[in-house]
């Protein structure tokens, strides 16, 4: 991902996972500049930054790297007014669909099911579709990706670093403790998550839909959602009335995507 | 060129002087017209500055800190509320070592909302590693805007400024304002931390104790400095422009039994009160503190020490009246006055001076207080 | 120090009138202040709005509770208010009215500010411009100078009809 962006380039990142992998001071792991800030503020804290570089005429790319409470939940309303604001920035969101940093508590991107220690019986309440939310926003590109297809990953973040004004990357990155599955499996359950429909790989360059390559297959014929469910501690005992509403999301989403792709609405 | 102008105003026009490369702001009564004045400026082309009407003041505090953090000059207005909502950002602003100019207009905190003028707001934020000054007339709300930007990025400092100002009292008032070309007196920026892709560092990243330690010495090491280029900062403003200004704003002091001590426009109005009082044989003196962080020392010994408070720490006592109290070991008279822009004229503070009841507190208007 | 409080309606000008007034007297090489009641401003409703001026620097920022002068720029006001409330005695009053206003024992003073507005064609958003207008009575007064007064207001507004208003008000000034 930092490859894809180039030397030109700083990374912003409220708290979250990043904060702990880039090491301890004075050390840091990164090879761009990289701006730890406050949890509510990356996309706040991007804009001032992005508008102090255009002001000394540097095309600086400006990235913030979020997890999805810093996004979802606490973040949400920096991210709305910066989107808003047509802010020169892009956005990624890492996903590992709970607070990963506090030992694994429920957030916004919890899918429904899910044990975390705040929610020990599974989540009572569905993901929050931060994608819609800031396709409402309407940036010039967004995307979504998964850490088990780096090189879409790759492709979708060079692109957005094309685009003038906001650009918005959620990507979904699985996560062996939190999901209590074998780290090894970590590429194979990525892959699991977007055969199974559970999530959905696409763009929207001006709003413009395109499914890409991994989810096309999955519209066309989805692996059962248990496959993906069974191997992860956190779905385990999942209620059958909780699994019955994620496969019918499952499939009203690969539906409504498909649709939209073809211009059926 | 002499002109007319409200409090508000005269910072803005302080600021448009100072040209901050970004100015991100949330609009709240009273301050409002300090943001619409730069917009206005932005909008008219006499600012180059980038405006970034951020939605909410958490988000102002952290669009200056992304913007400061880069090593360009950075502005941002607000009162009350908006000055709580941003506290999480204040401490970081401050952590992070950026040179942040802001305007407080100072406001009462809800509920039971109020407008008016408070000094509640600004005192919640007096550990947080900023320095304050309390300013008293319109022309010394644009002086000190000036000041704060020379003094803050000086690189002994590399602390962010409060300037305050009594809302509506000051923010509101129409005076004569001096509006000088400052020239060359607020030398360019340089951050020496600034953001440099071609030097990649980490910030604020993970610190262990001993170095989290250090850094905050730090920050106390450049406050206990910035009183040399506070003073340096006012001499050289003094020596250019002739408005002098120091640490306290001191009327008829040196021979006073008695001293009233204040903060923002209640030191005018406790002049006037000095004169009646003289005029009645009774040797009073004001002592306008204008720098409240770094604290300023304050010689006082031997005098009757009035202090005015227009804020309250519960369970404690006026903040003003303690931290002169812990700093000077000196008897005082507490005058709990004005909270919520309650009306208090020279009259008032002359008989505060004489019913004083050394060693208590007041609450003005309150019946039955201690 | 010369104390003067204005009456008017939200809306009317009151706090550009005191501005422009405060400004008049700086010009006349004085000190002044200007400032409006910092209350919840609704248009339409009685407000009060506040001049200083002195030969020294200004000190006090409480109310005004004696004034040397009254101006009301509405004498609908006067049904509601009591206009005169801690009029230093001897103060004078200085009414907008074509007719002499029904004060016992105050000195007072009028001229119809609205006639001059509306006859200059000084109107914005239906309202006559009575603030401008105003510092021609003023100067009548000897509270600013003529030549102040002209200065004040062609710094605050371009239009010219705004100094023939105020040309107007000071011929017409009625003792």
């Amino acid at each position: 991902m930092l490859k894809a962006a180039g030397p030109d380039s700083v990374l912003v990142v409220p708290a979250c996972c990043t904060s702990v992998i880039q090491g301890i001071y004075p050390n840091t792991a990164m090879n761009i500049p990289v701006y730890n800030v406050a949890f509510a503020t990356a996309a706040a804290s991007a804009s001032g930054m992005s508008a102090a570089f255009r002001a000394m005429g540097k095309k600086t790319n400006v990235i913030c790297y979020a997890g999805d409470g810093g996004t979802l939940d606490i973040g949400i309303q920096a991210l709305s007014g910066a989107l808003e604001r047509g802010t020169d920035f892009l956005y990624i969101c890492y996903d590992n669909e709970a607070y990963g940093n506090t030992g694994m508590q429920r957030s916004g991107g919890t899918p429904l099911g899910a044990r975390t220690t705040t929610t020990p019986g599974g989540k009572t309440d569905l993901k929050k579709d931060i994608d819609a939310i800031v396709a409402a926003h309407e940036p010039p590109y967004q995307a979504t990706a998964c850490a088990a297809y780096p090189q879409d990953l790759y492709k979708k973040v060079q692109k957005a670093l094309s685009f003038r004004g906001p650009t918005f990357i959620h990507v979904l990155a699985p996560c062996p403790p939190g999901w209590r599955y074998p780290t090894e499996k970590s590429v194979e359950m990525g892959k699991l998550a977007v055969k199974s429909g559970m999530w959905i790989l696409y763009e929207r360059e001006y709003g413009k839909l395109t499914i890409s390559a991994p989810s096309k297959a999955a519209i066309r014929k989805p692996v059962p959602l248990e496959e993906y469910l069974a191997p992860q501690g956190r779905f385990k005992g999942i209620d059958a009335k909780s699994l019955d509403t994620l496969k019918q999301r499952i499939e009203k989403n690969l539906k409504r995507f498909a649709a939209e792709e073809a211009g059926v609405c | 060129m002499l002109t007319v102008s409200t409090g508000n105003k005269a910072v803005a026009m302080a600021v448009r002087q100072a040209k901050p490369a970004v100015v991100a702001a949330y609009p709240i009564t009273p301050q409002t017209e300090i943001v619409e004045s730069i917009a206005d400026y932005v909008t008219a082309k006499e600012l180059s500055t980038r405006y970034i009407a951020v939605e909410s003041e958490h988000s102002a505090m952290a669009a200056c800190i992304g913007a400061s953090a880069t090593g360009v000059r950075t502005f941002t207005a607000t009162s009350s509320h908006g000055l709580l909502y941003m506290h999480e950002m204040t401490n970081f602003a401050a952590g992070a070592r950026l040179p942040i100019v802001m305007a407080n207009v100072n406001r009462s905190l809800g509920p039971g909302w109020n407008i008016w003028a408070e000094h509640t707001d600004a005192m919640q934020e007096r550990d947080t590693g900023w320095l304050q000054v309390y300013v008293a007339t319109v022309q010394e709300a644009y002086d000190a805007t000036l000041m704060a930007f020379r003094i803050a990025e000086h690189n002994d400092v590399l602390l962010p400024v409060m300037i305050n100002l009594d809302g509506f009292l000051l923010s509101h008032i129409m005076q004569p304002l001096d509006t000088t070309d400052p020239g060359d007196f607020i030398p360019p920026i340089h951050l020496p931390h600034a953001i440099d892709v071609s030097n990649p560092k980490g910030y604020g990243g993970l610190t262990g104790p001993e170095e989290h330690f250090k850094f905050k010495w730090d920050i106390e090491r450049s406050m206990r400095d910035s009183v040399k280029v506070i003073e340096e900062t006012q001499a050289e403003f003094s020596r250019r422009f002739g408005r002098k200004y120091g640490f306290t704003e001191d009327y008829w002091c040196e021979d006073a039994d008695v001293v009233i001590l204040s903060l923002g426009t209640f030191g005018k109005e406790s002049e006037v009160a000095v004169d009646n009082l003289r005029r009645e044989g009774i040797r009073a003196g004001s002592m306008r503190v204008r720098w409240f962080r770094p604290f300023p020392h304050l010689d006082l010994k031997g005098r009757d020490v009035v202090v005015l408070d227009r804020d309250y720490s519960f369970g404690f006592g006026g903040v003003l009246a303690k931290s002169i109290e812990a700093k000077n070991k000196v008897d005082i008279y507490s005058v709990i006055a004005g909270l919520g822009g309650q009306e208090v004229t020279y009259d008032d503070i002359a008989g505060f001076v004489k019913q004083r009841r050394m060693g208590e507190e007041s609450w003005f208007g309150v019946s039955g207080n201690v | 120090m010369f104390e003067i409080r204005i009456h008017s309606r939200g809306g009317q000008g009151g706090v550009t009138a005191a501005r422009l007034i405060a400004l008049a007297a700086i010009r006349d090489g004085k000190y002044a202040t200007a400032f409006p009641f910092y209350g919840a401003e609704r248009r339409g409703a009685p407000v009060v709005s506040f001049v200083r001026i002195d030969d020294k620097p200004i000190r006090v920022y409480s109310q005004i509770r004696q004034p040397d002068m009254v101006i009301v720029l509405d004498t609908s006001v006067m049904e509601t208010v009591d206009v005169l409330h801690g009029l230093k005695a001897g103060g004078t009053v200085f009414v907008n009215s074509a007719h002499p206003p029904d004060f016992k024992s105050v000195r007072s003073y009028h001229v119809d500010l609205t006639g001059i507005a509306l006859r200059e064609n000084l109107v914005v958003a239906g309202s006559p411009i009575l603030n401008t207008p105003v510092l021609g009575a003023l100067a009548k007064l000897k509270i600013i100078t003529v030549s102040s007064a002209k200065t004040a207001i062609a710094e605050m507004f371009s239009d010219e009809r705004n100094i023939k208003a105020a040309e107007a008000a000071y011929q017409e000034m009625v003792a």
